[in-house]
């Protein structure tokens, strides 16, 4: 079966929980003990109505205060699809968590209430998703009962959203549908109260999407995770390189460069996990490599085509999110992590920061706090064999992780 | 289907296997923990496939309630066996004789909570860094919100307002000494995933997991097996149904289903239809709404 991961952000108020309860609900995904403890849940709660949210905020301090928190993963399948939802919080001050669940997602579903429109949460989730290079958007345009089923609003909202979207970056395709999460209408079925619309329902749009997945299959990438040698009398000289492809396809026979050393050699053999032996390997397939030759290669070397190197840097221009109460500093100290890679790295300058309330670039900043977004030059301590993230999610992404607190205190996309 | 294509399954089993190399290349010592149930027999299936032709290089590791099937035991050293794994055994009743944790008392009583003492014991003793579960995201509504790479303070304890964001496949397993990780590179499984991988990869399972004949009593809505474990009240009266086991855990706490589902094939049927979570047969789950964050803060499982 076909995997879809799609992102959601929204808040309480825009009928976000009300949609993927939903979804769960009519994809037949909610059990019936999981239903009973809502409804009991609600009820000693006082709520009026059956409250699904409940369903997806599970931890006692989302309970308590009505809102998501935290990213949570929810899972549904029909016949045509499986589907991993990253149910994300869209309170600006949790930017953070929603740049995590759409770092993932080939997907995001964009909500709008109908009464409200286009407002600049709308234009933050937006531009969270282009960041993070999802390039498939769907704008949800919900609570169309409280606005007569209007083709008119619908249009209107549609019209202000692509005028926006016309600033974003590589976008593949933007899919507007008008629902009512709270009815159903246009969730999993057309509905009969908006005979103008012509689009699919929401459900049948995620079950046929094509998206291709991210994976790059072009530049061929195989980072380093984990040296496999059993020295058992069976495998005696047995020396594989474990890890999962990156990007590219990889075949036997091969000419591959070993990064940093630059050694040369050739693919011996391909086994996926288990022994079996392939004729090919591509993303995001796990796999064991031997060569031809006897190298010293250890974790976090990377193995590529001879003839597609990555770029081999000590400095790296990143769009960053910070994720620390603690401000980035300028020639800050940090541990980055870079596929199977660890380096140290140092902050060199802060470029600009985006207001991420109205988009502009906001030169001369000193500091990135919390939720912040900008752009930053680092230096690193090895080179980085990197991509932009742009051509490869993977070899175009990392981590900044704090040395005394051992936190992750920041998201990076090579530029 | 284009060529450059994975199904759901392949791209599920490439993820956990990722994540086991992970684990065994970030951690001094890790352990994997195996129950004896169906999400661990998967979790040591993938492992053994993630380091071919190596053998495993981490122990699996067992907290034993000393409240089990006789059949989970079985298969667990046949299993081990096979697999030429190491196992290393923690046992509840010594924490019990040694008095670092008091048996609940009654017919209610359950060694289940028990069971995370003796866990955070052995981890400290064998200085356990990090620790692989079967948890998955889809069994509980606080499972939706752990990571793969989850933290444990020095207590052992979670604390879900603060995990480290984990982004693209770029997992942070730093810790100071004292603290641990748990890893769970099942996350993106469901209840569905795990039983058609089963199928897949022709894994054995222990019998209890199939249809079978057992003397049996209702208890808060689950069926109970009859055992030398569970006091029974006046009140409740044994009876001899057909049932088999959604979840194995402890004997005290696995409720099983009437089922005359004996094959994988009519299991998964079953699966597909049910209209109650896995879950809902323990009852362990059912002592309060947040029962299950509550115990993995605590360090649970």
């Amino acid at each position: 079966m076909d995997l879809l991961r799609f992102a959601t952000a929204g808040s309480v108020d825009d009928g976000k929980s009300t949609l993927i309860g939903r979804l769960l609900y009519d994809s037949k995904s909610i059990f019936e003990d999981q239903l009973l403890a809502v409804e009991e849940s609600s009820r000693r709660r006082g709520d009026a109505v059956v409250n699904l949210a409940l369903l997806t905020d599970g931890l006692r301090a989302e309970r308590e205060q009505g809102i998501t928190i935290d990213v949570a993963y929810r899972y549904f399948a029909t016949p045509r699809r499986k589907f991993i939802i990253a149910d994300t919080p869209g309170h600006i001050q949790y930017t953070r968590n929603m740049v995590t669940g759409a770092s993932t997602a080939d997907l995001a579903i964009i909500l709008v209430d109908a009464r409200k429109g286009v407002i600049e949460q709308t234009k933050r989730h937006a531009f969270v998703s282009n960041l993070l290079r999802i390039r498939h958007l769907v704008l949800a345009v919900n609570k169309m009962d409280l606005v007569d089923y209007s083709e008119q609003v619908f249009q209107d909202i549609v019209g202000s959203f692509y005028d926006f979207a016309s600033r974003l970056d590589d976008v593949a395709d933007i899919t507007p549908i008008p629902l009512s999460a709270l009815d159903g209408d246009n969730v999993v079925d057309k509905s009969s109260k908006m005979p103008w619309f012509q689009g699919p329902s929401l459900l049948y749009h995620l079950e046929t999407v094509y998206t291709g997945g991210t994976s790059n299959h072009v530049d061929a990438r195989f980072p380093v995770q984990w040296i496999i040698r059993p020295l058992s009398q069976e495998h005696h000289d047995f020396r594989g390189y474990a890890g999962r492809i990156a990007g590219g396809v990889f075949k036997p026979g091969d000419a591959i460069t070993v990064l940093p050393s630059g050694f040369n050699s050739r693919i011996k053999k391909i086994h996926l996990p288990g022994g079996e032996e392939i004729d090919e390997a591509f993303p995001p397939q796990s796999v064991v490599m031997t060569l031809e030759d006897e190298i010293d290669i250890s974790r976090g070397d990377m193995l590529v085509k001879s003839n597609n190197p990555p770029q081999s840097s000590q400095d790296i221009e990143a769009m960053v999110c910070w994720f620390s109460s603690k401000p980035m500093e300028s020639r800050g100290k940090y541990i980055l992590r870079h596929t199977t890679k660890e380096t140290k790295a140092i902050v060199q300058e802060l470029r600009y920061q985006v207001d991420i309330e109205t988009l502009h670039k906001k030169e001369g900043v000193s500091a990135m706090g919390m939720n912040d977004i900008g752009r930053i030059a680092i230096r690193t301590a090895n080179p980085v064999f990197q991509d932009s993230y742009r051509r490869n999610r993977l070899t175009g992404s990392f981590i900044l992780v704090d040395p005394g607190t051992h936190e992750t205190v920041a998201a990076g996309m090579i530029v | 289907m284009p060529h450059y294509h994975l199904d759901h399954l392949d791209q599920l089993e490439s993820e956990a296997i990722f994540i086991l190399r992970e684990t065994a290349a970030q951690f001094q010592n890790p352990a994997l923990l195996f129950s004896g149930g169906k999400d661990s027999i998967v979790m040591a299936h993938l492992a053994a496939k993630a380091f071919w032709p190596a053998r495993i290089p981490f122990p699996l590791l067992h907290v034993d309630t000393g409240h089990n099937f006789q059949e989970t035991l079985d298969y667990r050293d046949a299993f081990v066996e096979k697999l030429g794994a190491r196992l290393v055994i923690g046992s509840v009743q010594e924490s019990i004789d040694s008095g670092r944790v008091k048996e609940e008392k009654g017919p209610f009583a359950s060694r289940n909570g028990l069971q995370t003492v003796t866990l955070l014991d052995t981890i400290e003793a064998r200085k356990f860094d990090a620790c692989l579960g079967g948890g998955r995201r889809d069994e509980e509504k606080a499972r939706a919100k752990e990571r793969f790479f989850s933290h444990r303070d020095e207590f052992g304890q979670w604390d879900p307002k603060q995990q480290r964001p984990e982004l693209w496949n770029l997992f942070n397993g730093k810790y100071h000494p004292g603290e641990h990780f748990r890893v769970f590179p099942l996350s993106n499984f469901t209840e569905m995933d795990v039983w058609m991988y089963i199928q897949r990869e022709g894994i054995e399972l222990p019998s209890l997991y199939f249809s079978h004949e057992r003397d049996v009593f209702f208890r808060n809505g689950s069926l109970l097996a009859v055992s030398e474990f569970i006091p029974m009240l006046d009140t409740e009266k044994a009876e001899r149904k057909t049932v088999r086991f959604r979840t194995i855990g402890d004997i005290t706490c696995t409720g099983a289903v009437e089922s005359p589902a004996a094959t994988l094939e009519e299991v998964i049927a079953e699966v597909a239809a049910a209209r109650q979570t896995e879950r809902g047969t323990r009852a362990d789950d059912k002592r309060s709404e947040t029962a299950m964050e509550d115990r993995k803060r605590e360090g649970y499982f």
